[in-house]
Protein backbone atom coordinates (compact mmCIF):
# COMPACT_ATOMS: atom_id res chain seq x y z
CA UNK A 1 0.00 0.00 0.00
CA UNK A 2 1.88 3.32 -1.07
CA UNK A 3 0.20 6.52 -0.37
CA UNK A 4 1.84 8.83 -2.54
CA UNK A 5 1.30 12.69 -2.73
CA UNK A 6 1.56 14.69 -5.65
CA UNK A 7 2.07 18.80 -6.15
CA UNK A 8 0.58 20.39 -8.77
CA UNK A 9 0.59 23.87 -9.56
CA UNK A 10 -2.36 26.05 -11.70
CA UNK A 11 -0.42 28.27 -14.48
CA UNK A 12 -1.00 30.35 -16.97
CA UNK A 13 -1.14 27.85 -20.52
CA UNK A 14 2.10 28.66 -22.29
CA UNK A 15 1.33 26.15 -25.17
CA UNK A 16 0.11 29.11 -26.93
CA UNK A 17 0.85 33.24 -27.59
CA UNK A 18 1.96 34.65 -24.13
CA UNK A 19 0.97 37.57 -22.49
CA UNK A 20 1.55 40.11 -19.48
CA UNK A 21 -0.56 40.84 -17.07
CA UNK A 22 -0.94 45.27 -17.95
CA UNK A 23 1.36 45.62 -15.10
CA UNK A 24 3.99 43.10 -16.37
CA UNK A 25 4.32 41.57 -13.01
CA UNK A 26 3.07 38.30 -14.09
CA UNK A 27 2.04 36.04 -16.73
CA UNK A 28 -1.60 36.52 -18.11
CA UNK A 29 -4.01 33.51 -18.88
CA UNK A 30 -7.44 35.63 -19.30
CA UNK A 31 -7.72 34.48 -23.09
CA UNK A 32 -5.08 31.01 -23.21
CA UNK A 33 -6.28 29.59 -19.93
CA UNK A 34 -5.05 28.26 -17.07
CA UNK A 35 -3.36 24.34 -16.76
CA UNK A 36 -1.03 22.34 -15.04
CA UNK A 37 2.60 21.36 -16.40
CA UNK A 38 2.55 18.58 -18.72
CA UNK A 39 5.37 16.77 -16.20
CA UNK A 40 2.45 17.65 -13.45
CA UNK A 41 -0.27 15.48 -15.31
CA UNK A 42 2.59 12.67 -16.30
CA UNK A 43 3.33 13.12 -11.95
CA UNK A 44 -0.57 12.96 -11.46
CA UNK A 45 -0.76 9.67 -13.80
CA UNK A 46 2.51 7.82 -12.32
CA UNK A 47 0.57 8.56 -9.14
CA UNK A 48 -2.49 6.77 -9.96
CA UNK A 49 -0.67 3.91 -11.63
CA UNK A 50 1.34 3.15 -8.42
CA UNK A 51 -1.79 3.58 -6.04
CA UNK A 52 -3.45 0.66 -8.23
CA UNK A 53 -0.66 -1.49 -8.09
CA UNK A 54 -0.14 -1.36 -4.58
CA UNK A 55 -3.75 -1.02 -3.59
CA UNK A 56 -2.96 2.78 -2.43
CA UNK A 57 -4.07 5.83 -2.50
CA UNK A 58 -2.97 9.17 -4.01
CA UNK A 59 -3.24 12.56 -2.51
CA UNK A 60 -3.00 15.64 -4.76
CA UNK A 61 -1.76 19.13 -3.57
CA UNK A 62 -1.87 22.46 -4.89
CA UNK A 63 -0.67 25.91 -3.20
CA UNK A 64 -2.26 28.65 -5.04
CA UNK A 65 -5.53 30.98 -5.03
CA UNK A 66 -9.03 30.26 -5.18
CA UNK A 67 -9.51 28.99 -8.54
CA UNK A 68 -6.76 26.69 -8.21
CA UNK A 69 -9.17 24.01 -6.54
CA UNK A 70 -9.86 23.23 -10.61
CA UNK A 71 -6.75 21.51 -11.13
CA UNK A 72 -7.44 19.79 -7.68
CA UNK A 73 -10.83 18.59 -9.31
CA UNK A 74 -9.01 17.38 -12.80
CA UNK A 75 -6.86 15.30 -10.69
CA UNK A 76 -9.41 13.93 -9.01
CA UNK A 77 -11.53 13.03 -11.82
CA UNK A 78 -8.44 11.02 -13.23
CA UNK A 79 -8.26 9.05 -9.96
CA UNK A 80 -6.22 10.50 -6.88
CA UNK A 81 -8.26 10.26 -4.15
CA UNK A 82 -8.63 13.22 -1.86
CA UNK A 83 -7.29 16.70 -2.28
CA UNK A 84 -5.55 19.38 -0.07
CA UNK A 85 -5.30 22.63 -1.15
CA UNK A 86 -2.61 25.08 0.42
CA UNK A 87 -5.13 28.52 0.08
CA UNK A 88 -2.58 31.12 -0.38
CA UNK A 89 -1.51 34.36 -3.27
CA UNK A 90 1.32 31.71 -5.30
CA UNK A 91 3.42 34.74 -6.59
CA UNK A 92 4.48 35.95 -2.98
CA UNK A 93 6.21 32.09 -3.19
CA UNK A 94 9.10 31.73 -4.25
CA UNK A 95 10.26 28.11 -4.88
CA UNK A 96 12.00 27.60 -1.56
CA UNK A 97 8.96 28.93 0.20
CA UNK A 98 6.40 26.31 -1.68
CA UNK A 99 9.16 23.71 -0.94
CA UNK A 100 8.92 24.69 2.57
CA UNK A 101 4.83 24.67 3.03
CA UNK A 102 4.44 21.25 1.41
CA UNK A 103 7.39 19.69 3.78
CA UNK A 104 5.57 21.55 6.77
CA UNK A 105 1.99 19.64 5.49
CA UNK A 106 3.82 16.37 5.29
CA UNK A 107 5.13 16.23 8.93
CA UNK A 108 1.90 17.58 10.01
CA UNK A 109 0.17 14.86 8.23
CA UNK A 110 2.71 11.97 9.29
CA UNK A 111 2.34 13.32 13.55
CA UNK A 112 -1.47 12.81 12.67
CA UNK A 113 -0.92 9.16 11.28
CA UNK A 114 -1.01 9.85 7.80
CA UNK A 115 2.51 9.40 6.00
CA UNK A 116 3.07 9.79 2.20
CA UNK A 117 6.02 7.61 1.18
CA UNK A 118 6.33 9.01 -2.23
CA UNK A 119 5.87 12.62 -2.48
CA UNK A 120 5.86 13.84 -6.73
CA UNK A 121 6.24 16.91 -8.00
CA UNK A 122 7.16 17.77 -11.51
CA UNK A 123 10.01 18.37 -12.76
CA UNK A 124 9.69 22.47 -13.48
CA UNK A 125 6.39 24.54 -13.65
CA UNK A 126 5.29 25.57 -16.85
CA UNK A 127 5.31 29.17 -15.87
CA UNK A 128 8.57 29.72 -13.78
CA UNK A 129 10.23 26.98 -14.29
CA UNK A 130 12.22 26.94 -11.11
CA UNK A 131 13.64 23.54 -11.19
CA UNK A 132 14.27 23.07 -7.70
CA UNK A 133 10.92 22.32 -5.56
CA UNK A 134 11.37 18.48 -5.00
CA UNK A 135 14.51 18.83 -4.52
CA UNK A 136 14.16 22.05 -1.72
CA UNK A 137 11.30 19.60 -0.41
CA UNK A 138 13.59 16.41 -0.35
CA UNK A 139 16.14 18.46 1.79
CA UNK A 140 13.68 19.45 3.88
CA UNK A 141 11.95 16.17 4.88
CA UNK A 142 15.46 14.62 4.47
CA UNK A 143 14.64 12.57 1.96
CA UNK A 144 16.04 11.08 -1.34
CA UNK A 145 15.27 12.95 -4.42
CA UNK A 146 15.48 11.65 -7.88
CA UNK A 147 14.88 14.15 -10.83
CA UNK A 148 13.47 13.78 -14.38
CA UNK A 149 11.43 10.23 -13.26
CA UNK A 150 9.77 9.05 -16.00
CA UNK A 151 8.37 5.86 -14.82
CA UNK A 152 8.35 4.69 -11.02
CA UNK A 153 7.53 1.21 -10.02
CA UNK A 154 7.05 0.40 -6.25
CA UNK A 155 7.31 -3.33 -4.61
CA UNK A 156 8.92 -4.10 -1.19
CA UNK A 157 9.38 -0.50 -0.20
CA UNK A 158 11.47 0.71 -2.91
CA UNK A 159 10.98 2.81 -5.12
CA UNK A 160 12.49 2.07 -8.83
CA UNK A 161 12.73 5.16 -10.76
CA UNK A 162 13.85 5.79 -14.73
CA UNK A 163 15.47 8.60 -16.18
CA UNK A 164 15.44 8.86 -19.78
CA UNK A 165 18.46 10.48 -21.27
CA UNK A 166 19.53 11.11 -24.99
CA UNK A 167 21.05 7.42 -25.06
CA UNK A 168 18.63 5.55 -22.76
CA UNK A 169 17.81 5.43 -19.36
CA UNK A 170 19.15 5.16 -16.22
CA UNK A 171 17.42 3.33 -13.10
CA UNK A 172 17.88 4.22 -9.84
CA UNK A 173 16.58 2.50 -7.02
CA UNK A 174 15.56 4.39 -3.78
CA UNK A 175 14.26 3.41 -0.34
CA UNK A 176 11.18 4.99 0.65
CA UNK A 177 10.12 7.76 1.70
CA UNK A 178 11.55 9.29 -1.06
CA UNK A 179 10.50 12.18 -3.43
CA UNK A 180 10.55 12.43 -7.25
CA UNK A 181 10.64 15.29 -9.73
CA UNK A 182 8.44 13.94 -12.89
CA UNK A 183 8.96 14.87 -16.56
CA UNK A 184 7.06 14.02 -19.22
CA UNK A 185 7.43 11.20 -22.05
CA UNK A 186 7.30 8.09 -19.71
CA UNK A 187 3.73 7.62 -19.45
CA UNK A 188 0.48 8.99 -20.97
CA UNK A 189 -2.02 11.16 -19.29
CA UNK A 190 -5.33 9.05 -19.37
CA UNK A 191 -9.03 11.16 -19.63
CA UNK A 192 -10.86 11.62 -17.36
CA UNK A 193 -14.20 8.80 -17.37
CA UNK A 194 -17.61 10.56 -16.93
CA UNK A 195 -18.13 9.04 -13.65
CA UNK A 196 -14.53 10.21 -12.75
CA UNK A 197 -15.91 13.46 -13.15
CA UNK A 198 -18.93 13.50 -11.10
CA UNK A 199 -17.06 11.79 -8.01
CA UNK A 200 -14.82 14.77 -8.31
CA UNK A 201 -17.60 17.27 -7.93
CA UNK A 202 -18.69 16.34 -5.19
CA UNK A 203 -15.19 15.24 -3.40
CA UNK A 204 -14.29 16.79 -0.79
CA UNK A 205 -11.26 19.04 -0.95
CA UNK A 206 -9.50 20.33 1.93
CA UNK A 207 -8.75 23.96 2.57
CA UNK A 208 -5.49 24.53 4.49
CA UNK A 209 -3.35 27.97 5.20
CA UNK A 210 0.14 27.18 4.50
CA UNK A 211 2.41 27.52 7.88
CA UNK A 212 5.18 29.59 6.33
CA UNK A 213 5.72 32.98 5.68
CA UNK A 214 6.75 33.73 2.41
CA UNK A 215 10.31 35.39 1.72
CA UNK A 216 9.32 35.81 -2.57
CA UNK A 217 10.51 35.35 -5.36
CA UNK A 218 13.64 37.85 -6.14
CA UNK A 219 11.68 38.77 -9.34
CA UNK A 220 11.98 42.26 -10.37
CA UNK A 221 9.63 42.27 -13.40
CA UNK A 222 9.05 40.30 -16.77
CA UNK A 223 8.98 41.39 -20.17
CA UNK A 224 8.56 39.85 -23.71
CA UNK A 225 11.63 39.68 -25.69
CA UNK A 226 11.19 41.25 -29.22
CA UNK A 227 10.75 38.36 -31.59
CA UNK A 228 14.14 38.36 -34.21
CA UNK A 229 14.30 40.16 -37.55
CA UNK A 230 13.05 37.62 -39.52
CA UNK A 231 15.83 36.40 -42.35
CA UNK A 232 13.42 33.73 -44.12
CA UNK A 233 13.78 33.35 -48.18
CA UNK A 234 10.80 32.34 -49.43
CA UNK A 235 11.54 29.40 -51.87
CA UNK A 236 7.48 30.28 -52.90
CA UNK A 237 3.94 29.16 -53.10
CA UNK A 238 2.89 25.23 -53.37
CA UNK A 239 4.13 22.01 -54.96
CA UNK A 240 5.58 24.95 -57.63
CA UNK A 241 7.99 25.48 -55.01
CA UNK A 242 9.81 22.21 -54.79
CA UNK A 243 12.58 22.71 -57.29
CA UNK A 244 13.73 25.97 -55.75
CA UNK A 245 13.75 23.30 -52.47
CA UNK A 246 15.86 21.04 -53.94
CA UNK A 247 17.76 23.28 -55.19
CA UNK A 248 18.76 24.90 -51.85
CA UNK A 249 19.37 20.92 -50.69
CA UNK A 250 22.31 20.64 -53.01
CA UNK A 251 23.88 24.17 -52.39
CA UNK A 252 23.93 22.61 -48.82
CA UNK A 253 25.18 19.31 -50.02
CA UNK A 254 22.72 16.80 -48.83
CA UNK A 255 21.54 15.70 -52.06
CA UNK A 256 24.16 15.31 -55.00
CA UNK B 1 31.77 40.96 -6.41
CA UNK B 2 34.89 39.89 -4.69
CA UNK B 3 35.92 36.37 -5.27
CA UNK B 4 36.09 33.88 -8.25
CA UNK B 5 33.25 32.40 -10.07
CA UNK B 6 33.34 28.89 -10.01
CA UNK B 7 31.83 26.67 -13.22
CA UNK B 8 30.68 23.31 -12.77
CA UNK B 9 31.89 21.25 -15.94
CA UNK B 10 30.48 18.31 -17.67
CA UNK B 11 32.22 15.87 -19.41
CA UNK B 12 31.39 15.06 -23.34
CA UNK B 13 33.51 12.96 -25.11
CA UNK B 14 36.29 13.59 -23.57
CA UNK B 15 35.99 17.39 -23.48
CA UNK B 16 34.53 20.21 -21.67
CA UNK B 17 30.77 19.89 -23.06
CA UNK B 18 29.40 22.65 -25.66
CA UNK B 19 27.57 24.01 -22.75
CA UNK B 20 29.81 24.34 -20.00
CA UNK B 21 31.89 25.98 -22.76
CA UNK B 22 29.18 28.36 -22.97
CA UNK B 23 28.63 28.54 -19.17
CA UNK B 24 32.41 29.68 -18.64
CA UNK B 25 32.50 32.72 -21.45
CA UNK B 26 29.53 33.76 -19.18
CA UNK B 27 31.31 33.55 -15.61
CA UNK B 28 33.48 35.82 -17.24
CA UNK B 29 30.98 38.43 -17.52
CA UNK B 30 30.30 37.96 -14.00
CA UNK B 31 33.76 38.04 -12.06
CA UNK B 32 37.48 37.16 -12.02
CA UNK B 33 38.90 34.81 -11.71
CA UNK B 34 37.10 31.76 -13.30
CA UNK B 35 37.78 28.34 -11.79
CA UNK B 36 36.36 25.70 -13.19
CA UNK B 37 35.50 22.09 -11.03
CA UNK B 38 35.58 18.46 -13.09
CA UNK B 39 34.33 15.46 -11.25
CA UNK B 40 36.65 12.57 -11.68
CA UNK B 41 39.73 12.83 -13.21
CA UNK B 42 40.05 15.66 -15.84
CA UNK B 43 41.09 14.49 -19.88
CA UNK B 44 43.88 16.29 -20.83
CA UNK B 45 41.24 18.01 -23.29
CA UNK B 46 39.06 19.00 -20.82
CA UNK B 47 41.91 21.03 -19.26
CA UNK B 48 42.72 22.70 -22.36
CA UNK B 49 38.91 23.28 -23.15
CA UNK B 50 39.05 25.41 -19.41
CA UNK B 51 42.38 27.10 -19.84
CA UNK B 52 40.91 28.46 -23.08
CA UNK B 53 37.76 29.69 -21.54
CA UNK B 54 40.14 31.39 -19.33
CA UNK B 55 39.77 29.37 -15.91
CA UNK B 56 42.81 30.29 -13.65
CA UNK B 57 42.37 26.80 -11.32
CA UNK B 58 40.73 23.80 -12.46
CA UNK B 59 39.88 21.69 -9.62
CA UNK B 60 39.58 17.94 -9.76
CA UNK B 61 37.58 16.42 -7.51
CA UNK B 62 37.71 12.53 -7.25
CA UNK B 63 36.44 9.69 -5.21
CA UNK B 64 35.38 6.09 -6.52
CA UNK B 65 32.10 6.74 -5.90
CA UNK B 66 31.30 9.56 -8.32
CA UNK B 67 31.78 6.99 -10.84
CA UNK B 68 27.88 6.54 -10.78
CA UNK B 69 26.08 9.66 -10.47
CA UNK B 70 24.53 10.79 -7.66
CA UNK B 71 23.14 14.54 -7.74
CA UNK B 72 23.86 14.63 -3.99
CA UNK B 73 27.26 13.59 -3.80
CA UNK B 74 27.86 16.07 -6.88
CA UNK B 75 26.24 18.75 -4.90
CA UNK B 76 28.57 17.80 -2.27
CA UNK B 77 31.85 18.00 -4.04
CA UNK B 78 30.26 21.51 -5.93
CA UNK B 79 29.78 22.86 -2.33
CA UNK B 80 33.46 21.44 -1.11
CA UNK B 81 35.01 23.17 -4.12
CA UNK B 82 32.91 26.50 -3.76
CA UNK B 83 34.43 26.63 -0.23
CA UNK B 84 37.86 25.67 -1.07
CA UNK B 85 38.03 28.44 -3.79
CA UNK B 86 36.04 31.07 -1.56
CA UNK B 87 33.55 31.62 -4.64
CA UNK B 88 30.78 34.17 -4.00
CA UNK B 89 28.93 32.63 -7.26
CA UNK B 90 28.68 28.93 -8.81
CA UNK B 91 27.31 28.55 -11.92
CA UNK B 92 26.60 25.51 -14.50
CA UNK B 93 24.66 24.97 -17.77
CA UNK B 94 20.99 24.38 -17.73
CA UNK B 95 21.29 20.81 -18.60
CA UNK B 96 19.23 18.00 -16.78
CA UNK B 97 21.99 17.58 -14.43
CA UNK B 98 23.75 20.94 -14.28
CA UNK B 99 20.54 22.11 -12.93
CA UNK B 100 19.66 19.46 -10.61
CA UNK B 101 23.13 19.31 -9.33
CA UNK B 102 22.64 23.44 -8.52
CA UNK B 103 19.15 22.68 -7.17
CA UNK B 104 21.04 20.29 -4.59
CA UNK B 105 23.56 22.81 -4.02
CA UNK B 106 20.87 25.67 -3.18
CA UNK B 107 18.32 23.78 -0.94
CA UNK B 108 21.63 22.68 0.96
CA UNK B 109 22.86 26.66 1.47
CA UNK B 110 19.42 27.32 1.85
CA UNK B 111 19.89 29.82 -1.01
CA UNK B 112 17.90 31.18 -4.11
CA UNK B 113 18.72 29.60 -7.52
CA UNK B 114 18.29 31.50 -10.63
CA UNK B 115 17.80 28.84 -13.50
CA UNK B 116 17.69 29.61 -16.96
CA UNK B 117 19.95 33.24 -17.14
CA UNK B 118 20.61 34.54 -20.03
CA UNK B 119 22.42 37.69 -18.99
CA UNK B 120 23.77 39.90 -16.35
CA UNK B 121 22.08 43.19 -15.63
CA UNK B 122 24.61 43.73 -13.16
CA UNK B 123 27.26 42.29 -11.21
CA UNK B 124 26.99 44.33 -7.62
CA UNK B 125 24.36 43.40 -5.86
CA UNK B 126 24.20 40.74 -8.83
CA UNK B 127 20.97 41.06 -10.49
CA UNK B 128 20.57 38.75 -14.21
CA UNK B 129 17.65 37.84 -16.92
CA UNK B 130 16.50 34.83 -16.74
CA UNK B 131 14.10 32.61 -19.05
CA UNK B 132 10.70 31.65 -17.43
CA UNK B 133 7.48 30.13 -19.35
CA UNK B 134 9.57 28.03 -21.83
CA UNK B 135 11.67 30.88 -22.99
CA UNK B 136 9.16 33.14 -24.27
CA UNK B 137 9.52 35.61 -21.32
CA UNK B 138 12.29 36.86 -19.75
CA UNK B 139 12.34 37.80 -16.08
CA UNK B 140 14.46 40.06 -14.04
CA UNK B 141 16.01 38.79 -10.45
CA UNK B 142 17.87 39.68 -7.93
CA UNK B 143 20.09 37.08 -6.76
CA UNK B 144 21.47 36.88 -3.00
CA UNK B 145 25.79 35.89 -2.67
CA UNK B 146 26.63 33.17 -2.91
CA UNK B 147 24.47 33.29 -5.98
CA UNK B 148 23.51 29.92 -7.49
CA UNK B 149 22.78 30.00 -11.04
CA UNK B 150 22.27 28.20 -14.19
CA UNK B 151 23.11 29.55 -18.01
CA UNK B 152 20.27 28.48 -20.54
CA UNK B 153 21.64 26.90 -23.73
CA UNK B 154 23.16 29.20 -26.07
CA UNK B 155 22.15 32.26 -24.24
CA UNK B 156 26.27 33.03 -25.05
CA UNK B 157 28.63 31.58 -27.90
CA UNK B 158 31.14 29.57 -26.37
CA UNK B 159 34.19 32.65 -27.01
CA UNK B 160 37.81 31.69 -25.65
CA UNK B 161 38.90 33.99 -23.16
CA UNK B 162 41.60 37.01 -24.53
CA UNK B 163 44.14 35.39 -23.00
CA UNK B 164 44.25 32.09 -21.96
CA UNK B 165 43.66 31.32 -18.21
CA UNK B 166 46.90 29.30 -16.03
CA UNK B 167 44.38 26.36 -15.19
CA UNK B 168 46.38 25.51 -12.23
CA UNK B 169 45.14 22.19 -11.23
CA UNK B 170 44.14 21.51 -7.68
CA UNK B 171 43.56 17.41 -7.23
CA UNK B 172 41.48 16.83 -4.04
CA UNK B 173 39.25 13.94 -2.82
CA UNK B 174 35.93 14.72 -2.46
CA UNK B 175 34.68 14.17 1.21
CA UNK B 176 31.29 13.01 0.38
CA UNK B 177 28.63 12.71 3.10
CA UNK B 178 26.32 10.18 4.41
CA UNK B 179 22.98 9.63 2.40
CA UNK B 180 24.85 11.45 -0.59
CA UNK B 181 24.15 8.16 -2.56
CA UNK B 182 20.65 7.24 -1.64
CA UNK B 183 20.14 8.08 -4.85
CA UNK B 184 22.77 6.76 -7.42
CA UNK B 185 22.25 5.66 -10.51
CA UNK B 186 22.24 1.68 -10.01
CA UNK B 187 21.87 0.61 -13.89
CA UNK B 188 22.09 2.33 -17.65
CA UNK B 189 20.44 1.23 -20.34
CA UNK B 190 20.53 1.85 -24.12
CA UNK B 191 17.37 2.93 -25.53
CA UNK B 192 15.38 -0.08 -26.37
CA UNK B 193 12.10 -0.33 -28.79
CA UNK B 194 13.15 3.24 -30.30
CA UNK B 195 16.07 4.95 -30.52
CA UNK B 196 16.48 8.63 -30.58
CA UNK B 197 19.95 8.88 -31.13
CA UNK B 198 19.49 8.26 -34.77
CA UNK B 199 17.23 11.68 -34.43
CA UNK B 200 20.29 13.56 -32.19
CA UNK B 201 23.32 12.26 -34.98
CA UNK B 202 21.30 12.83 -37.91
CA UNK B 203 22.86 15.06 -40.64
CA UNK B 204 19.21 15.74 -41.94
CA UNK B 205 16.09 15.69 -39.74
CA UNK B 206 12.36 15.76 -41.66
CA UNK B 207 9.96 17.37 -39.06
CA UNK B 208 6.36 16.98 -38.63
CA UNK B 209 3.09 18.28 -36.95
CA UNK B 210 -0.38 19.00 -36.48
CA UNK B 211 -0.20 19.87 -39.75
CA UNK B 212 0.52 15.97 -40.64
CA UNK B 213 -3.74 15.67 -40.01
CA UNK B 214 -3.25 12.33 -38.23
CA UNK B 215 -0.93 8.78 -37.70
CA UNK B 216 -1.77 8.34 -41.52
CA UNK B 217 -0.43 11.71 -42.56
CA UNK B 218 3.19 10.40 -42.49
CA UNK B 219 3.32 9.12 -45.29
CA UNK B 220 5.37 11.58 -47.55
CA UNK B 221 7.12 12.42 -44.53
CA UNK B 222 9.06 9.15 -43.74
CA UNK B 223 9.83 8.53 -47.61
CA UNK B 224 11.77 11.99 -48.14
CA UNK B 225 13.48 11.24 -44.79
CA UNK B 226 14.85 7.80 -45.76
CA UNK B 227 15.10 9.59 -49.51
CA UNK B 228 17.63 12.25 -47.60
CA UNK B 229 18.78 9.74 -45.27
CA UNK B 230 17.81 11.37 -42.53
CA UNK B 231 15.38 11.07 -39.76
CA UNK B 232 11.75 11.96 -38.84
CA UNK B 233 11.33 14.44 -36.05
CA UNK B 234 8.32 15.85 -34.10
CA UNK B 235 6.60 18.29 -32.43
CA UNK B 236 4.84 17.49 -28.56
CA UNK B 237 1.68 17.75 -30.19
CA UNK B 238 2.06 14.91 -32.78
CA UNK B 239 3.37 12.79 -29.82
CA UNK B 240 0.69 13.62 -27.17
CA UNK B 241 -1.84 12.96 -29.77
CA UNK B 242 -0.04 9.09 -29.81
CA UNK B 243 0.55 9.72 -33.64
CA UNK B 244 4.00 9.15 -33.40
CA UNK B 245 6.54 7.62 -30.21
CA UNK B 246 8.05 10.03 -27.43
CA UNK B 247 11.49 9.44 -28.90
CA UNK B 248 11.23 11.22 -32.10
CA UNK B 249 9.72 14.13 -30.03
CA UNK B 250 12.21 17.42 -31.15
CA UNK B 251 12.34 20.11 -28.55
CA UNK B 252 12.96 21.27 -24.75
CA UNK B 253 11.11 17.70 -22.97
CA UNK B 254 12.12 16.12 -26.35
CA UNK B 255 15.75 15.79 -28.07
CA UNK B 256 17.90 18.40 -29.33
CA UNK B 257 19.01 18.10 -32.59
CA UNK B 258 21.65 20.01 -34.60
CA UNK B 259 21.40 18.49 -38.25
CA UNK B 260 22.72 19.97 -41.41
CA UNK B 261 19.32 20.72 -42.31
CA UNK B 262 15.86 20.20 -40.60
CA UNK B 263 12.68 20.71 -43.06
CA UNK B 264 9.92 21.31 -40.49
CA UNK B 265 6.44 20.59 -42.30
CA UNK B 266 3.06 22.01 -40.38
CA UNK B 267 4.98 22.47 -37.21
CA UNK B 268 4.10 26.24 -35.80
CA UNK B 269 7.67 27.10 -33.95
CA UNK B 270 6.86 27.25 -30.58
CA UNK B 271 9.35 28.38 -28.21
CA UNK B 272 9.71 24.76 -26.75
CA UNK B 273 9.98 23.16 -30.18
CA UNK B 274 12.28 25.80 -31.60
CA UNK B 275 14.45 24.85 -28.43
CA UNK B 276 15.26 21.41 -29.70
CA UNK B 277 16.27 22.50 -33.19
CA UNK B 278 17.37 26.20 -32.98
CA UNK B 279 20.99 24.68 -33.39
CA UNK B 280 20.48 22.93 -36.87
CA UNK B 281 22.71 24.67 -39.40
CA UNK B 282 19.82 25.53 -42.02
CA UNK B 283 16.33 25.43 -41.13
CA UNK B 284 13.61 25.13 -44.25
CA UNK B 285 9.76 25.54 -42.99
CA UNK B 286 6.44 24.11 -45.22
CA UNK B 287 3.99 25.54 -43.53
CA UNK B 288 0.41 26.87 -44.78
CA UNK B 289 0.65 30.15 -42.22
CA UNK B 290 3.39 32.27 -43.88
CA UNK B 291 3.23 34.20 -40.27
CA UNK B 292 3.84 31.31 -38.36
CA UNK B 293 7.24 31.14 -36.12
CA UNK B 294 8.24 28.49 -37.89
CA UNK B 295 8.43 30.18 -41.24
CA UNK B 296 9.38 34.01 -40.02
CA UNK B 297 12.44 31.56 -37.94
CA UNK B 298 13.59 29.69 -40.63
CA UNK B 299 16.01 30.58 -43.27
CA UNK B 300 13.65 29.39 -46.26
CA UNK B 301 10.24 28.53 -46.47
CA UNK B 302 7.66 26.89 -48.90
CA UNK B 303 3.90 28.40 -47.89
CA UNK B 304 1.84 25.27 -48.86
CA UNK B 305 0.25 22.22 -48.11
CA UNK B 306 2.93 19.54 -46.79
CA UNK B 307 0.68 16.96 -48.50
CA UNK B 308 1.02 18.72 -51.72
CA UNK B 309 4.69 20.15 -50.94
CA UNK B 310 6.46 17.05 -50.32
CA UNK B 311 5.24 14.69 -52.79
CA UNK B 312 6.79 17.47 -55.04
CA UNK B 313 9.81 17.07 -53.69
CA UNK B 314 10.33 13.53 -54.19
CA UNK B 315 9.26 13.62 -57.41
CA UNK B 316 11.69 16.61 -58.24
CA UNK B 317 14.71 14.59 -56.49
CA UNK B 318 13.48 11.88 -58.60
C1 LIG C 1 6.52 22.55 -20.58
C2 LIG C 1 6.28 22.38 -22.06
C3 LIG C 1 7.16 21.63 -22.79
C4 LIG C 1 6.96 21.46 -24.17
N1 LIG C 1 7.87 20.73 -24.86
C5 LIG C 1 7.73 20.62 -26.20
C6 LIG C 1 8.69 19.90 -26.99
O1 LIG C 1 9.64 19.32 -26.48
N2 LIG C 1 8.51 19.84 -28.33
C7 LIG C 1 7.46 20.45 -28.96
O2 LIG C 1 7.36 20.35 -30.18
N3 LIG C 1 6.54 21.12 -28.24
C8 LIG C 1 6.64 21.21 -26.89
N4 LIG C 1 5.68 21.86 -26.19
C9 LIG C 1 4.43 22.24 -26.89
C10 LIG C 1 4.53 23.51 -27.72
O3 LIG C 1 4.23 24.61 -26.88
C11 LIG C 1 3.51 23.48 -28.87
O4 LIG C 1 2.22 23.27 -28.37
C12 LIG C 1 3.79 22.43 -29.93
O5 LIG C 1 5.14 22.44 -30.33
C13 LIG C 1 2.92 22.69 -31.14
O6 LIG C 1 3.02 21.64 -32.04
P1 LIG C 1 2.69 21.87 -33.60
O7 LIG C 1 3.52 22.99 -34.10
O8 LIG C 1 2.80 20.56 -34.28
O9 LIG C 1 1.14 22.23 -33.56
P2 LIG C 1 0.38 23.60 -33.78
O10 LIG C 1 0.87 24.64 -32.87
O11 LIG C 1 -1.05 23.26 -33.79
O12 LIG C 1 0.80 24.07 -35.25
C14 LIG C 1 0.51 23.40 -36.42
C15 LIG C 1 1.15 24.18 -37.57
O13 LIG C 1 0.94 23.48 -38.76
C16 LIG C 1 0.49 24.35 -39.78
N5 LIG C 1 -0.33 23.51 -40.67
C17 LIG C 1 -1.54 22.98 -40.44
N6 LIG C 1 -1.92 22.19 -41.48
C18 LIG C 1 -0.91 22.21 -42.37
C19 LIG C 1 -0.68 21.58 -43.62
N7 LIG C 1 -1.57 20.74 -44.14
N8 LIG C 1 0.47 21.82 -44.25
C20 LIG C 1 1.40 22.66 -43.72
N9 LIG C 1 1.23 23.30 -42.54
C21 LIG C 1 0.11 23.06 -41.87
C22 LIG C 1 -0.25 25.45 -39.07
O14 LIG C 1 -0.23 26.64 -39.82
C23 LIG C 1 0.58 25.58 -37.79
O15 LIG C 1 1.65 26.48 -37.96
C24 LIG C 1 5.85 22.05 -24.82
C25 LIG C 1 4.97 22.81 -24.06
C26 LIG C 1 5.17 22.98 -22.70
C27 LIG C 1 4.20 23.80 -21.92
Amino acid sequence: MTNVLVCVKRAPDITGEVLLTPDGTGLDGRYSGYAISAHEECAVEIAVGIAEATDGSVTVLTLGGEEAVEQLRNALAVGAHDAVHLLAEADRFGPADVAAAIADLVRVREGDGTAYDLVLVGNDAADTGDFQVGIRLAYALDRPVVAGAQRIEVAGGVATMHVGSAEGSETYEVGLPAVATVLEGGVTPRYPSIKGRMRAKKAPVETVAPAVEPRGTGALGLRLPPPPPSQVTVLGEGPGAAPALVAVLREIGVVS
Amino acid sequence: MTGPVLVLVEPEEGRASLVSREALTFARQLGDPVHALVLGAATEAALQDCREQGAAVVHEATNPELGRYAAAAWGTALAQAAGEAKAPVVLAGGTPRGTEVLAHLAARYGQPMAANVVQVVQADPLEVERQVAGGSVLERVRVNTPGILTVAGHAVAPEPAPAAGAGELRRYEARLRPGDLRAQVVRTEARSGGDSSALTGARVVVGAGRGAGGPDGFGAVDALASRLGGAVGVSRVVTSLGWRPHHEQVGQTGSRIAPEVYIACGISGAIQHWAGCASSKTIIAINTDAEAPMVTKADYAVIGDMHEVIPAILEELG
